[in-house]
């Protein structure tokens, strides 16, 4: 594998509140390569988008980042100026959201918003500025983008947004894209369609993507690699065709036996029992214990991450391996 | 866009038609001005000659007609004190107040954006605490109060300021300004600070609470992931996103500090409407009291008419009808 355009060590991004530490994301690492789709999984509150602020810069506070490494381009950048990494955003690394309503400015029309985004980083004429954004609208599939560009947000669908929020997250070919659910709220049909569209972008800008879902039917048609992500932390790592047929931690596969193809017709789907532990005091030991299965005494420890080829797990008695005993 | 304009426009001329009967109503169950109009040693004869004159002894609907009928060519009517036409009598006094609401208004508006924007902004420093409790302050501290302070200080004690009065004037289209003379300009600011400081206030509040909400959407941090400095945010996005109740905030208040500007005008001896409607009300001089509240309806009708036409014009989707 070549030199990774992104890549994560430990990162560790706590909120300061009132309450106490509320750790986020808690030792965190993982790498992207040119053109790469990982898929970042796990339950609502598990610290996926906090993540993916924490890769732009972008913790609010009480939020920071209090340790771990983040290089992109081999530059790093948690420390960097504010302008340094502002100058990086848009143009290296981008990021879209869940709801495309709330992310375009309903008082100013596409056109303005691409060229706000184009001004961010370039000096180009209008002319030159209109050119480009009517391309990349029609890149992403909007029809008749030209005429387009003088319209507001509320003129167009939800889908329709979002492709406007891609295009502007696209426009000056960052090498990495972090969307954070960007199809959930859309219909099943027009979120296949963006799914499509975004593997065929990927492939022809060389954009690495980290796609952020709690829904493993979405990323696994979409990312060759999953991370999935449990109180802060990924639990377990590898290959998405190899990582669904035989997860290793128990966690991941309730997460496979709670999809509804896995469920036998009119019967309910399989949820994990219990729910994610609070983030700001965090049980003694592996996370997950409380609803495991597995668990064994050994578990009242904190089970470090094993790698094994392209795999990763951080757990002690891991599914279709030979329980390892910890070094 | 037009269709929206004839919609506003029927329903202003509409509350127009109420509020005139509402006026007229009240002010003549309030009192009867033939008192004060006619001296106590007048004969009979006279008084019932004057009551005639004035059209008293018709049926109130009849009154309302006439004056109606009046009014829309026009004619408000003559005060009873002053016997001059009511509209010149206001029209008079009209600029005074003109000048000093708009120079505080504006003023108000233009520093209480920027400040709440700061505060909003940054919420966590000393700068923005001190913003707040001045902001605190300008509510809670009653504005005769801080006039006669302002006078104390400024006019008194230091001397830098005069404490009353327009100063020279200057004539512009036939009418006394006193704003393009440096004296006049100085008697100018005493008055409006007092009247501006709840304003300031209020809008400090206004923007900050615009700005603290704004800031935490996905259109900020998106701007913010498409590598948008903080300053094109704020200029770009933040103050178009936090325009629409200031902006409505703004056309109230004009109205109400030009209709009742009455205690600023009273303690700093400004010689404008609100003084005219105080000493009006003193003596019962009816066409005065009915036509100045008949022209503030319309002031007021007017300006939500023009802060609509506004929003159509910087919000698109007030502009196209639409719900989201
Ligand atoms: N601004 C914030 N202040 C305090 N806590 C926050 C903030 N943002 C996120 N969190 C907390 O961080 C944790 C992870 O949140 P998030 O990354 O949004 O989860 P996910 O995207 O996986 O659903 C949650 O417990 C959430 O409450
Ligand atoms: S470490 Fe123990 S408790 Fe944690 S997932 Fe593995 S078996 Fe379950
Ligand atoms: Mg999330």
């Amino acid at each position: 594998m070549s030199d990774p355009v992104l890549s994560v060590r430990d990162l560790s991004t706590h909120f300061f509140t009132r309450a106490g530490v509320l750790k986020a994301v808690n030792g965190v690492s993982f790498d992207l390569a040119r053109g790469e789709i990982m898929g970042l999984v796990g339950e609502s509150g598990s610290g996926k988008t906090v993540t993916g602020f924490s890769l732009l810069g972008l913790v609010d506070a009480p939020g920071r980042i209090v340790e771990g490494s983040i290089t992109l381009n081999g530059v790093e950048l948690t420390t960097l100026s504010e302008a340094e990494l502002r100058a990086r955003r848009g143009r290296e690394i981008s990021m879209i959201f869940q709801d495309p309503i709330a992310t375009l400015n309903p008082m100013l029309t596409i056109g303005q918003q691409i060229k706000l985004a184009i001004d961010a980083h370039e000096r180009v004429s209008p002319r030159a500025a209109q050119a480009r954004a009517t391309e990349l609208l029609t890149q992403v599939g909007i029809p008749s983008a030209a005429a387009r560009l003088r319209a507001y947000p509320h003129e167009f669908s939800g889908g329709m947004r979002q492709r406007v929020a891609i295009a502007i997250a696209l426009l000056h070919r960052p090498s990495v894209l972090v969307a954070d659910e960007p199809t959930t709220a859309l219909d099943v049909s027009i979120q296949a369609q963006i799914l499509a569209q975004m593997r065929d972008l990927a492939r022809e800008t060389g954009t690495a993507m980290v796609w952020i879902s709690h829904d493993l039917a979405v990323v696994s048609s979409l990312a060759s690699k999953l991370a999935v992500m449990y109180a802060g932390r990924i639990v377990e790592a590898g290959p998405t065709a190899r990582l669904l047929r035989d997860p290793h931690h128990p966690y991941t596969a309730g997460l496979i036996a709670s999809l509804p193809a896995m469920a036998k017709p009119g019967a309910p789907l399989n949820q994990i029992a219990g729910s994610t532990p609070s983030l700001l005091s965090l049980p003694q030991g592996c996370p997950f214990a409380p609803r495991c299965t597995h668990a064994s005494r050994q578990c009242t420890t904190d089970p470090d991450m094993t790698q094994q080829g392209d795999r990763q797990w951080r757990c002690f008695h891991p599914l279709g391996q030979t329980a390892k005993e910890p070094a | 866009m037009l269709g929206f304009i004839i919609q506003r426009f029927l329903q202003a001329v509409l509350v127009m038609a109420a509020m005139s009967v509402i006026v007229f109503g009240g002010i003549y169950a309030i009192g009867n001005p033939v008192d004060i109009v006619i001296p106590p040693e007048a004969t009979q004869e006279i008084r019932e000659q004057t009551i005639q004159r004035l059209g008293l002894d018709r049926p109130l609907y009849e009154q309302y007609l006439i004056f109606m009928g009046n009014l829309l060519q026009g004619d408000l009517g003559r005060s009873f004190v002053y016997n001059i036409p009511v509209l010149e009598l206001i029209g008079g006094r009209l600029p005074a107040t003109l000048e000093l609401v708009l120079i505080s208004v504006i003023s108000a508006t233009v520093l209480g954006v920027s400040l709440g924007i700061y505060a909003g902004y940054r919420p966590d420093s000393w700068v923005s605490k001190t913003i707040m409790a001045v902001s605190v302050l300008g509510f809670s501290v009653p504005s005769f109060w801080v006039g006669l302070i302002l006078i104390l200080f400024f006019a008194v004690n230091l001397g830098w300021l005069p404490a009353g009065g327009r100063g020279n004037t200057v004539e512009i289209w036939g009418v006394a300004w006193s704003f393009p003379t440096l004296d006049g300009l100085s008697h100018i600011v005493l008055p409006a600070i007092n009247l501006a400081l709840f304003k300031l206030a209020m809008m400090i509040r206004l923007a900050r609470a615009g700005t603290r909400e704004i800031m935490l959407t996905d259109t900020v941090k998106f701007a913010r992931a498409a590598g948008l400095s903080e300053g094109t945010i704020l200029r770009r996005h933040l103050l178009k996103l936090i325009s629409i109740p200031i902006i409505t905030v703004f056309g109230l208040e004009l109205g109400s500090t030009l209709a009742f500007a009455v205690v600023t005008e009273t303690i700093f001896s400004w010689p404008g409407v609100g003084k005219l409607i105080i000493d009006s009300i003193a003596v019962l001089d009816r066409p005065v009291m009915v036509a100045y509240l008949i022209l503030v309806a319309f002031l007021f009708v007017t300006i939500n008419f023009v802060i609509d036409l506004v929003f159509a014009l910087i919000d698109p989707r007030v502009r196209h009808g639409a719900a989201t």
